[in-house]
């Protein structure tokens, strides 16, 4: 067994004992399982919105979009940046009433809103279709790390199926508790791994980080700067803002900011996690050395970047280290992904057929589901498929047509109601289901428009048309609604008089 | 929206819709790149002054 197995396997021990651990001292229920009974701190949570950000796709994706798409990956952290100034003024609207509601999902929170249980469905039914792709990631992702770390020891779909036991015994023990201590070490790892590595390549290799971008700049000036087609301003704009608004409606996010005490707990986080995301650079400036140190990687290989040119620099110990920090931005995040999905879905759907049922039989449902996604979850992992890689582009687009829905609740206006909400959803991801498959673009329908506009992401036509549905269906029903109101007003005075 | 809240429009404005015009090196990075990064310390800074407008006098009592 080599130096780098070792190191990954003791923390990969290390998260399980942690996960466990976590309900030491806790009695389980569906409150404490899906939210931490609303008691995590500014620590816990900073951790785990962070978690939400450092994942394997940030860990291969960052590095490998950086390698063979260029400035185009420098979306990834305006967007994020952008969804936590947007969550200043969001989110503790959303926390404040889930307080007052006891609500303890994503579901729950529009179908109390809206009082509408089958807007609930709707909702639990698009995050789960959402999460699925993203558990799938990890998984995938994590195959991959464990595989190239361990140099073949260990085959990427042994160390996908490992991984998914793990994350599924410390979710059904610990639910949100473990993923919150696993967390802690994941955190502290790959703070100082991506710091290690994003200053210790480029100065190795170029003699410092400007030198490194000006290397890059003989062979490929391209890659420093959006293009005028594809990867546009007008698409990096237009992905910056769909995803700043669908960063908080992912499940799983939306799970966190309910697990928060107070208010102020997450205001403290928008202002700090902003810089935390810096260090998303030290990632693409490893992606940017592989430009040059590691030429030729084709299409998906350039994902491989980052551990390439780690195993071409490092000892198999230090590649070890890296692999484990790779293996930990899969488990909390994945864990994270596990339990809102379970939670969305018992909440969503089983508690609008059983509505009286206790909490201990709302948790074994919830348990339950955990074990159904994950088998789902790992089956697409190990079959691939196509399904899959089109739900993959789609994910933030699909959940981002919660939008309209989730900012009209923060007021009281004709302008959208139950009906509305749901008519949008409906016709919003129908566009982004529609542009997924057939890949259609905005040219093909109107041939001479300017290409700033052909370049838009589809997510936000999609959003716009939805937005428009939502304001048509609502005054519409309105009207509806209120003569239905007085006939049934009329019909009682009828009968009273 | 509270009046302070109205600040976070700003680090929108910056970090989106003035990249046209900006896509020298600076501390190293590309220029775009520099951009980017001034934006997220600077929407960190603007969410510190609009917390502190909305609790500055709380936490000082």
């Amino acid at each position: 067994m080599n130096s780098a197995l070792l190191i990954i396997f003791f923390f990969a021990a290390l998260a399980l004992f942690l996960g466990i651990r976590a309900t030491k001292g806790k009695e389980m229920n569906v409150n404490e399982f899906a939210v931490g009974n609303k008691s995590f701190g500014t620590l816990f949570i900073f951790l785990l919105i962070a978690g939400e950000v450092y994942t394997t796709f940030t860990f291969l994706g960052g590095s490998g979009w950086a390698y063979s798409r260029g400035a185009a990956a420098y979306y990834v952290p305006a967007y994020i940046c952008l969804a936590y100034v947007l969550s200043y003024w969001m989110i503790p609207k959303v926390w404040r009433f889930a307080k007052d509601h006891q609500i303890i999902s994503q579901p729950g929170y529009f179908s109390a809103k809206y009082r509408s249980p089958i807007l609930g469905v709707v909702v639990s039914l698009l995050g789960t279709i959402a999460l699925i792709p993203y558990i799938v990631i990890q998984l995938k992702g994590l195959g991959i790390i464990v595989g190239e770390a361990s140099y073949g020891a260990i085959s990427p779909i042994v160390a996908s199926a490992i991984g998914a036991a793990i994350i599924t015994i410390y979710v059904t023990v610990s639910g949100i508790h473990g993923s919150a201590w696993t967390a802690v070490i994941k955190d502290i790892l790959i703070l100082v791994v991506i710091v290690f590595l994003g200053l210790y390549i480029p100065f190795h290799y170029f003699g410092g980080i400007q030198p490194m971008f000006e290397a890059v700049q003989a062979v490929k000036p391209e890659s420093l700067t959006l293009p005028s087609e594809g990867y546009s301003v007008a698409w990096f704009i237009s992905t910056i803002i769909l995803n700043a608004l669908g960063f908080y409606l992912l499940p799983q996010s939306f799970s966190i900011i309910l697990s928060a005490d107070g208010e102020k707990v997450l205001k403290k986080n928008a202002i700090t996690l902003p810089l935390y995301t810096l260090l998303l650079l030290f990632v693409f400036f490893i992606g940017f050395a592989a430009i040059i140190q590691v030429p030729g990687l084709q299409g998906a290989d350039g994902d491989l970047s980052l551990l390439r040119l780690t195993m071409q620099t490092f000892d198999p110990w230090i590649v070890g280290i890296v692999g484990a920090a790779g293996l930990l931005t899969a488990l909390v995040p994945a864990s994270v992904m596990l339990m809102s999905a379970s939670v969305g879905l018992m909440t969503g759907i089983y508690r609008l057929m059983r509505p009286n049922a206790t909490d201990r039989q709302q948790l074994t449902v919830s348990k339950l589901l955990v074990f159904v996604i994950i088998i789902i979850a790992f089956m697409f992992t190990i079959s691939g498929g196509e399904a899959l890689a089109i739900l993959n582009i789609m994910s933030y687009s699909l959940i981002t047509q919660l939008v309209p829905a989730l900012l009209f609740s923060f007021i009281n206006t004709r302008f959208m109601n139950k009906y509305g909400a749901m008519a949008g959803i409906v016709a919003g991801v129908s566009i982004v289901l529609y542009n997924a498959v057939t890949g259609i673009k905005l040219a093909d329908f109107f041939p001479s428009i300017p290409t700033y506009i052909n370049d838009l992401n589809t997510g936000m036509i999609a959003l716009a048309v939805n937005f428009l549905i939502a304001f048509i269906v609502s005054l519409t029903t309105n009207r509806l609604i209120a003569k239905s109101r007085n006939e049934l007003l009329e019909a009682q005075e009828i009968v009273k008089s | 929206m509270k009046k302070a809240q109205w600040l976070l429009v700003i680090p929108f404005i910056g970090m989106a819709f003035c990249l046209p015009w900006v896509n020298p090196y600076v501390l190293g990075l590309p220029f775009i790149l520099f951009w980017i990064v001034l934006w997220m310390v600077l929407s960190s800074a603007i969410l510190y002054i609009v917390y502190r407008i909305e609790y500055g006098k709380e936490e000082k009592q």
